[in-house]
């Protein structure tokens, strides 16, 4: 059957500082992003209070994730062999565009002309819906953000909730065009309701589904998905044929770890006690849901991760975006500042990790190393020595290179390097400083303006002017023991 | 163009490149039992606490709750339907003959599709365990259950839950449901709902709209 390759170009692939000044121009997207993650954050900070056994849960599923993904090859050929027992089909997908052709693939031989999808934000990774509307399939998201997002020709902004930049009167308007609805409410009541009746008829009627995954269970071949809207459940269930793409890092050994995680996950994520649905299932069962099932498990980039032992704990990911709603760097930008299909603080160590380093180069420097990522993860990623790491590679590779070998960031560092080592040289160097501020000083004794890339700090702020005399000659002069000038008895002099 | 076994021998392939090392079944299972669980596993609730708990979190996503008796079942059935306006509802096979009240059109639906269960007034059914920390009932494919369509096409879901049907915290509930993981199985916690406008969680999606909930105690 034949296929056509989509142009897929919805991701920019600026740096972060060029995307996050052209989206901080937006005040409305800055208000709602804002907005929303107080809201969640409010919420999910109660709902872990609850729990005198947080810290036991996230310790138990760090440790259940490290270890699957310590002996990843064997619980993926153990799902396998449990799913196609389950009467299940498990193919393998090394990139995006092997995956896209097997699901298009499957489409075709069902000869499908609509799919209804739940959202998967693997489906968006790989650029699913771009390759099946260049092939004559039309796509359609079923989960209220995700249908915001489609309908919108926007991009998703948040993993849990994509349309997160939007408010509602924005929704309102948007439904109000798309749906053909002139009379629709502002209410998020009446949103919801637009989207029940504009879905109903689909849900019945189109014949194959896509979804992604929460969990892929080893032990039973099954498969777990959390969600809130009942969209997924008529994903799950309605069609006759189920495709669900997921990455290969979300297999669990066992199908009681997910009394961890069925914990974990939506308390972080949408701070709720429970989400009003998870849905396990394995394989086909006569009677009940759809008779043919595929699952697609995906690499892409994957594999090459677990080779870093600092930064595999990266894949420990279960997408729950708590990291993202504690962020004070997302809370300004927002998520498409990351021009990344992943975003927040995982997808500033995942997106890079993701393209082995070679695109979203300047994410792992979006951040302020706070740590509030770190304290909400619930397993325990450590986003913030991660981000460190991956700064070490960017700048070790750019060093690599003669551009940035004889770059003046780089001459600069290794020259703050080498005057650090030594206390003589720091010494010379201060005293370069005193003198070589002299036309930089205002009155008031300020430095207002500094040249070339240090004008990064004094753009925002002055900096104070260095003294005539330094701590350390200080220190030598009225305090060292031994010195000339100390009378010192002991006891301390004049404070 | 790579066929699909290929696919698989370089997945696992890259895997093994990267994780360097291949350790036996045997040791991989070990080092998966050392793993500390020491989560709470069980509360220290009595049955009637359990049962005050679930009823609490049921309310707070704005479930119905109602209390029976097993002798009084189907009269507290006959009245939550009376109230709701409902003249009958679709049933699972396996349903006892002594929850469904006289008066009341009661048919079993397992094999209906989705268009003939769009049609139906509601849904009753009973489940297999529930969860009172998190409020939520969990179905699973068997007497009483049946498939997952059933819950999930009619705008109005009517549950019973037994006294010995309830436990406290989400662990317990899954050494109840380990052994029957193979059938298809779904958390129930409220009615449908979204947080996607805002961040605020808003009642009726695409799920039921409307769960009303009878707790059983002797």
């Amino acid at each position: 059957m034949s296929e056509v390759h989509a142009e897929v170009t919805q991701w920019n692939r600026r740096d972060f500082p060029t995307a996050a000044r052209e989206v901080l121009q937006n005040s409305q997207t800055r208000k709602n992003v804002k907005h929303a993650t107080n809201v969640i954050q409010a919420k999910r900070n109660a709902v872990v209070a609850e729990l005198p056994d947080w810290e036991d849960l996230r310790e138990a599923g760090a440790q259940v994730k490290a270890h699957t993904l310590h002996h990843l090859d064997h619980y993926l050929m153990q799902f396998e062999d449990n799913c196609t027992r389950a009467g299940g089909n498990v193919h393998w997908a090394s990139d995006a565009a092997e995956a896209n052709r097997i699901i298009l693939r499957l489409v075709q031989q069902h000869q499908a002309k609509e799919v209804i999808k739940i959202k998967t934000m693997t489906s968006e990774e790989v650029g699913l819906n771009a390759h099946l509307e260049a092939n004559g399939v039309r796509p359609i998201e079923t989960d209220l953000a995700e249908l915001i997002v489609q309908l919108g020709k926007d991009r998703p902004s948040h993993f849990v909730a994509p349309a997160l930049h939007m408010n509602r009167h924005q929704v309102r308007e948007m439904f109000q065009r798309e749906m053909e609805l002139p009379d629709l409410g502002d209410r998020p009541e009446d949103l919801a309701t637009a989207a029940r009746s504009y879905l109903r008829e689909k849900f019945l009627r189109v014949k194959v589904a896509i979804s992604g995954g929460n969990f892929l269970i080893a032990d039973s071949g099954g498969i777990c998905i959390t969600e809130s809207e009942g969209n997924g459940r008529m994903c799950l269930t309605l069609p006759d044929v189920l495709i669900s793409i997921v990455g290969i890092e979300k297999v669990i050994p066992s199908y009681r770890d997910l009394d961890i995680f069925l914990q974990t996950l939506p308390r972080s994520a949408t701070g709720e006690r429970m989400n009003p649905y998870n849905s396990t299932w394995c394989g086909v069962h006569p009677g009940d849901g759809p008779k043919e099932f595929h699952v697609v498990l995906l690499d892409n980039g994957r594999s090459p991760i677990l080779a870093d032992k600092e930064a595999r704990q990266t894949l420990q990911c279960i997408r729950c975006a708590a990291c993202l709603n504690s962020c004070p760097v997302y809370h300004q930008t927002g998520g498409h500042a990351y021009e990344s299909v992943y975003a927040g603080p995982i997808g500033a160590i995942l997106t890079p990790q993701l393209h082995s380093m070679e695109e979203g180069r300047s994410l792992p420097y979006a951040s302020s190393l706070c740590g509030a990522c770190y304290e909400v993860c619930p397993v325990k990623i450590n986003i913030p020595e991660v981000l460190i790491h991956l700064r070490g590679k960017v700048v070790r590779e750019d060093q690599g290179t003669f551009a940035g070998k004889f770059s003046l960031w780089n001459i600069g560092m290794q020259t703050a390097a080498f005057l650090f080592q030594d206390a003589d040289r720091l010494a010379m160097a201060e005293r370069f400083g005193q003198i070589g501020q002299k036309p930089l000083v205002s009155k008031d004794g300020f430095i207002e303006w500094l040249p070339l890339m240090l004008d990064g700090w004094t753009q925002s702020r002055d900096l104070k002017a260095m003294p005539a005399q330094s701590f350390r000659d200080w220190w030598a002069k009225e305090r060292a023991p031994h010195s000339d000038n100390s009378h010192d008895d002991g006891k301390g002099s004049d404070a | 163009m790579p066929n699909s076994a290929d696919h698989r021998a370089a997945i696992l392939g890259s895997i093994r490149r990267s994780l360097g090392v291949s350790t036996p079944a045997s040791a991989i299972a070990a080092e998966y039992a050392a793993i500390p669980r020491t989560y709470l596993q069980s509360s220290n609730l009595d049955k009637h606490g359990v049962s005050e708990l679930f009823a609490d979190r049921l309310r707070e996503y704005d479930a119905g709750v109602y209390h029976a008796s097993r002798l009084s079942l189907s009269g507290v059935i006959a009245e939550i339907l009376t109230a709701r306006g409902k003249t009958g509802l679709a049933i699972p096979a396996g349903v006892p003959a002594d929850w469904l009240p006289q008066g009341f059109a009661f048919e079993v639906a397992d094999s209906y599709d989705a268009y003939q269960l769009d049609k139906k007034q509601g849904v009753l059914s009973g489940c297999t365990v529930a969860i009172a920390e998190t409020g939520s009932i969990v179905l699973q494919n068997a007497a009483a259950q049946g498939p997952r369509t059933l819950s999930l096409v009619p705008d109005y879901h009517l549950c019973v839950v037994f006294e010995e049907q309830m436990v406290a915290t989400v662990p317990e509930a899954f050494e109840r449901i380990e052994a029957t993981s193979a059938l298809p199985t779904t958390f129930i916690s409220g009615p449908s709902a979204t947080a996607d406008i805002e961040m605020t969680r808003i009642k009726g999606v695409h799920g039921p709209r409307f769960l009303d909930v009878v707790l059983v105690a002797d």
